[in-house]
């Protein structure tokens, strides 16, 4: 039996070598590091942006249009539709044109919750995480990212991260409104009015549905998460 | 791992000699070169991105010290751990004891390059732990009782035919005469079997992109989505990161993010970018309930400062890798250790030793297009020079070498007798290849001419024609003025 690991003794041998390294070459005259530090805070603090494409900054009607394009050109598949009354007229349709089950599973997201389902009668809906056995997931996003066509969802219950990932088909609901020119738009939504960001445990930006190319480089959809990704944008 | 860097010589001969392989390295240059410059083209900005993504990494460098600081005091306020290991030993045995600390009997993985570096499966496996590697390249080669062969793309040495064979001798329990053709029916059988091992393992691990300060975040950045099902399924996440993966704010994370998928597949965006912070909430429906962050120093401390130094900005995207003349004819394999291509040449020597690694410098032309294409514009050429320069003096090169180099030396010194002894010697091979133009065999040359040939000399040296060049170019300019 080895020795219990000593963090702290780690954490300070491996902090005193690169400190050590850095003076050794005169790149640091501040042995204990306070100007580094009061430079690493203010980084923190200003958070400068750093390049964003151009290719982004267009008004909302062609942020929605790039953001569907986008999408598409990475194998997703899109719809707009005009308010949340005709999302289970357009799920109903999906489903069927794709010969799947009219069955669903979804989490707890007010936006979905408050949608009156009973207008697609033979349209079943689970709620809560996913554990494998749902073909088709419909999870609603945090926003969606026109410079790439990238949906950005935040766990939790109200949209169970296991959704995006386990069932075959995923459906993404995105208002028009939460649809932004570049990332740092989005990002920037998950910080306060201080500026401290709140992270979901896990923030997924999805582009396209999963893939692989490790056989011969020849890409191939479907690798370990959904073989098809179905883009919704409301409004 | 068993390092065979010592041998890279004789690793390239029999790669040069190995049909297969050289039929499965098309596609490096096939799959990327093209789709890079594609992508490259339709962003603007891609090479204003370039240099401030280079200068934020030396920033992150020159402040190391303190964003790991803070990057724990974020990680630890949402909940999760970091621990610190100086030594790939160290890594393992903080792993092994979490697996132990939960009773974890099995383990599914997501793709990273220092476990490979840490060797962690055999340690792992010899604890009793059974290890499934999900990336599908990555399991590929687990079969195979392999090693990746190039950091995206680990399996891109094996052909479709190598990939059947290995499923149908590894998966017995599926029908012995399902039909397997098709590259798409062996994605499907490889995600039904893995789908299984990602609800049933205890542990996920997975790798690091970037580290955010900010946030105290983690990020893994993958097309498969294997990632993700790997940390999400299992009770504790285990991450894997070196230190030098520790960015400041999200607004950095996105420079980066537009420059990794571009330089890595040639795609705009990769189709995951996850951003995991601390283990389920109280709230949640599901993820871990453990949140470890392993940080692998591994030797990186001992490159700040150094000649070396800018090695550690790099984003691990293979874009060098993929671009490399000499990868693209021996391929990974033959480097001997966890890391390829250019950046392996670089990093290898200052990981395990130039001692160990000390051909590996040498196994470039130094013909520039790793720097080129580096999103980290990281001076790799130079770099490869700096060990060339260590391993002659630390008379680490083998004897006819130096002899050679000693002898070029004494003529390079005294350029009379240097340009008499040329233009002897262009004389000399003109009139032994006088049919073919070409030479199939030189004197000493033998390591070149065996797999390709020498066009013959035209008989003038290259001071002759530049002389004359310079004697008419001049005559021109008079003209003119
Ligand atoms: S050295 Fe540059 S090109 Fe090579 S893997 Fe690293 S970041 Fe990419």
């Amino acid at each position: 039996m080895s020795k219990p690991h000593d963090n702290k003794a780690a954490k300070s041998a491996i902090l005193g070598k690169i400190r050590r390294s850095l003076s050794a070459v005169g790149a640091v005259a501040d042995p204990n590091r306070e100007t580094a530090r009061a430079e690493v805070l203010e980084r923190l603090a200003s958070k400068p942006l750093g390049i964003v494409p151009k290719r982004g900054e267009v008004g909302a009607y062609e942020k929605v249009a790039m953001f569907m394009d986008y999408a598409e050109r990475v194998s997703s598949t899109t719809a707009r539709i005009a308010s949340y009354d005709e999302l289970p007229g357009a799920i109903a349709d999906y489903l069927r044109a794709h010969n799947l089950p009219q069955s669903i599973i979804t989490g707890s997201d007010p936006r979905l919750a408050a949608v009156n389902w009973q207008s697609e009668p033979q349209l079943e809906r689970k709620i809560g995480p996913s554990d494998g056995s749902d073909l088709v997931g419909v999870n609603h996003a945090l926003g969606g990212v026109a410079e790439t066509g990238t949906a950005v969802l935040a766990s939790g219950p109200d949209n169970p991260t296991t959704i995006n990932f386990l069932p075959e088909n995923h459906i993404i609901v995105v208002h028009a409104d939460d649809i932004a020119g570049n990332y740092e738009s989005i990002h920037d939504r998950l910080r306060d009015l201080g500026g401290k960001a709140h992270m979901p445990r896990a923030l997924n930006m999805i582009t396209g549905p999963s893939r692989s190319g490790d056989i011969e480089q020849k890409i191939m959809l479907g690798a370990h998460g959904p073989r098809a990704v179905h883009v919704i944008v409301v409004g | 791992m068993e390092i065979t860097s010592p041998d890279f010589k004789k690793n390239a001969s029999e790669a040069l000699a190995d049909t297969t392989l050289q039929r499965a390295l098309k596609n490096v240059e096939l799959g990327f070169i093209g789709k890079r410059q594609d992508a490259v083209d339709a962003l603007p900005e891609f090479e204003a991105l370039r240099d401030l993504g280079r200068d934020i990494k030396t920033h992150c460098l020159k402040h190391l010290d303190v964003y790991l600081d803070e990057y724990e005091k974020k990680v630890t306020a949402s909940g999760g751990h970091v621990h610190w290991a100086e030594t790939a030993q160290d890594a393992c045995e903080i792993v092994r004891d979490i697996c132990r600390s939960v009773g974890a009997r099995t383990m599914t993985k997501g793709k990273s390059m220092i476990s490979e570096e840490m060797q962690l499966n055999a340690f792992l496996e010899k604890d009793g732990m059974e290890v499934t590697e999900t990336d599908l390249g990555e399991y590929i080669i687990q079969l195979r009782g392999e090693h990746p062969s190039h950091i995206i793309a680990p399996a891109v040495h094996v052909t479709k035919e190598q990939v059947e064979a290995d499923f149908r001798r590894a998966h017995t329990q599926l029908d012995p005469n399902r039909n397997l053709d098709d590259p798409v029916s062996l994605l499907g059988e490889a995600r039904a079997v893995l789908r299984e091992k990602y609800f049933a393992a205890d542990v996920g691990i997975t790798g690091a992109n970037f580290l955010v300060a900010e946030s105290g975040s983690s990020v893994i950045v993958t097309n498969e989505g294997n990632g993700d099902l790997t940390q999400t399924l299992s009770r504790v996440h285990i991450v894997l990161a070196s230190i030098e993966k520790v960015i400041p704010t999200l607004n950095d994370l996105d420079v980066f993010l537009r420059l990794l998928a571009r330089s890595a597949t040639g795609q705009e965006q990769s189709v995951y970018t996850t951003i995991s912070t601390g283990p389920r909430r109280a709230e949640d429906p599901d993820g871990p309930e453990q949140y470890h962050v392993v940080l692998l120093d591994n030797g990186r401390s001992e490159m700040l400062g150094t000649d070396f130094e800018e090695m550690l900005r790099c984003i691990r995207c293979g874009a060098c890798i993929n671009h490399c003349p000499v990868y693209h004819a021996v391929g990974g394999h033959s480097y001997g250790w966890v890391y390829p291509g250019p950046m392996g040449s670089v990093l290898t020597p200052s990981l395990i030793g130039v001692d160990k690694a000390g051909h590996l410098p040498n196994a470039s032309t130094l013909c520039g297009r790793c720097e080129s294409v580096c999103p980290m514009r990281i001076p790799l050429p130079k770099m490869l020079r700096h060990w060339r320069e260590r391993e002659y003096e630390r008379h680490l090169n083998p004897t006819p070498q130096r002899w050679g180099l000693k002898g070029w030396a004494y003529f390079a010194r005294r350029p009379r007798l240097y340009h008499q002894t040329m233009r002897f010697g262009m004389r000399l091979m003109k009139y032994l290849a006088p049919q073919t133009a070409l030479m199939r065999r030189l004197p000493a040359a033998g390591g070149w001419t065996k797999h390709r040939e020498f066009p013959a000399p035209e008989g003038k040296t290259f001071q002759q024609l530049w002389a004359e060049r310079q004697a008419s170019n001049g005559q021109t300019k008079g003209d003119a003025a």
